[in-house]
């Protein structure tokens, strides 16, 4: 366990990774240094590999090549580095994951119990504590399918929040929602920025990127091509197919 | 036509019918219990890593639900002896119908564990869950209910092959009424009687599954 780190350290670093789906090259030498309390939004198009990238680094996707420190820990296959990783950094996916036989309130305790051990009631108290956090508290006892796609997502939040992570993933995490739905999600989402919490988020909300983002990082073909703080980054892309993307996404927006 | 329907015989050896039947109950129930844990097991081993272990759950099914019932109960309680194990005929019979059933119930609950949504998966080990764990926790149940109606009708069909387990004089309805009805040759109304018999045992299982049902999977789907 290292003592708390010099600010420079990365909490995610992911230095050289490459990924092949058999023969198909998802990720092509990858580098992103993420600081604690840094805000990365990933963009690019679809199949660019911005689920692979977010994926590798909680070893839901293995990579071939390269290295991924997180933490202190440097992933190698070994339950006991996939594991120590995977407690410290929580997950949002696009179609909320939830799972349907159990209430809110047993969804965000679970992980605590099995996973750290801790003991059911406070457990619960952890779980109210944070669906407290997304404002959703009073929905404790209903089971995910009574819940709207926005309530749901701000529970898958507060499911991941409950393990106390270090850093949190999101898969385009309002994709697969009403677009009048998304806005809560995303408050929520910012809200956990000014808090402080790291943050890899798979997104098109260029708003949300604008608002939160220290780097916003464009991929395409399994490369990432630039990066740069928001405001420059929309303003000058560098590259043709950076421009052709956003030009793209804000015809729809 | 010159059998005239006496249903006294039948009157007199109720109470011999119904122990018979509690008989038929007891090793339903008891083969359909060991039946779901070899079927969980089972489905648990196929999806391990471990070569062996699936190879050896693939030869169990493949062996099982391609073979009669009557040969495999008659393979367990005349051939192993051979090998020295030796087991009574109610316990042969559990073990035949555990066996029997827990096959089919391998493949039954493996394709309910396949219907499972990947994301369910990963977003247990996300939150740090491991396979065995995701496995209980969060796949099971779902699993378990998405083929429930299909598990269920095959224990139905397990409880009513436990008559064939007369074959090997264990003490279940049909050998009862066996024994009736070579004491007093009124066949038509002995078979009757317990043809009537099992319609009620089913049904009573039907409504067992159905309260299960209500009470076990009863959270809402979308
Ligand atoms: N399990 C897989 N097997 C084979 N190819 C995959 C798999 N997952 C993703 N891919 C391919 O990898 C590329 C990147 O996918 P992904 O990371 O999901 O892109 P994005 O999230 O940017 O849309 C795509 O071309 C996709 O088809
Ligand atoms: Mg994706």
């Amino acid at each position: 366990m290292p003592q708390t780190p010099n600010i420079d350290t990365p909490l995610i670093a992911m230095e050289g990774v490459e990924k092949w789906y058999g023969t198909f090259h998802a990720l092509k030498s990858i580098n992103l240094m993420v600081r604690k309390g840094e805000k990365i939004v990933l963009c690019g198009p679809s199949g660019s590999g911005k689920s692979t990238l977010i994926r590798c680094i909680n070893h839901l996707e293995p990579f071939e090549e390269g290295r991924i420190v997180v933490d202190g820990t440097a992933l190698d296959d070994s339950s006991r580095t996939i594991d120590a990783v995977r407690r410290e950094v929580g997950m949002v996916f696009q179609s909320f994951n939830l799972f349907p036989h159990m209430t809110v309130l047993e969804n965000c305790a679970l992980a605590p119990m099995r996973v750290r051990g801790t003991k059911k009631a406070e457990a619960e108290s952890i779980a109210r504590k944070y669906l407290e956090r997304v404002r959703i508290q009073d929905q404790a006892d209903k089971y995910p399918a009574q819940l709207s796609g926005g309530q749901q997502q701000r529970v898958a939040i507060a499911r991941a929040l409950c393990m106390e992570p270090k850093a949190m993933l999101f898969d385009e995490p309002t994709s697969a929602l009403d677009p009048e739905m998304v806005k809560e999600v995303l408050d929520t989402m910012i809200g956990l920025a000014r808090d402080g919490m790291t943050m890899i988020c798979v997104t098109h909300e260029m708003g949300f990127a604008r608002q939160v983002a220290d780097r916003v990082i464009f991929m395409a073909s399994g490369e990432i091509i630039e990066e740069g703080e928001p405001e420059v980054f929309f303003r000058n892309p560098a590259h043709a197919r950076t421009r052709a993307f956003l030009g793209e996404i804000l015809a729809h927006h | 036509m010159d059998y005239k329907l006496d249903f006294s015989v039948v009157f007199d050896e109720m109470p011999d019918l119904l122990l018979g039947a509690l008989a038929t109950l007891g090793l339903a129930l008891a083969g359909m219990t060991l039946a779901l844990i070899i079927g969980i097991l089972g489905v648990a081993a196929r999806k391990s890593r471990f070569c062996v272990l699936r190879g050896l759950v693939i030869g169990f099914v493949e062996i099982v639900r391609n073979t009669p019932f009557l040969v495999q109960i008659f393979f367990i309680f005349f051939a192993l002896p051979m090998l020295g194990l030796r087991f009574n005929p109610t316990v042969t019979a559990i073990i035949a119908l555990a066996v029997n059933g827990g096959a089919y119930a391998i493949e039954i609950i493996r394709g309910g564990v396949d219907n499972i949504q990947k994301g369910q998966i990963e977003a247990g080990l996300a939150l740090g869950l491991h396979k065995a764990q995701v496995f209980r926790l969060i796949v099971l149940k779902p699993a378990l209910r998405s083929i429930y109606p299909s598990l269920t009708s095959q224990f139905i069909m397990l409880t009513l092959t436990s008559s064939v387990c007369t074959s090997i004089a264990a003490y279940e309805l049909t050998s009862v009424a066996q024994i009736i009805e070579s004491d007093t040759f009124r066949s038509f109304e002995v078979y009757f009687t317990i043809t009537i018999m099992y319609l009620i045992i089913s049904w009573m299982m039907m409504s067992m599954f159905a309260l299960i049902n209500r009470h076990y999977f009863s959270y809402p789907v979308r």
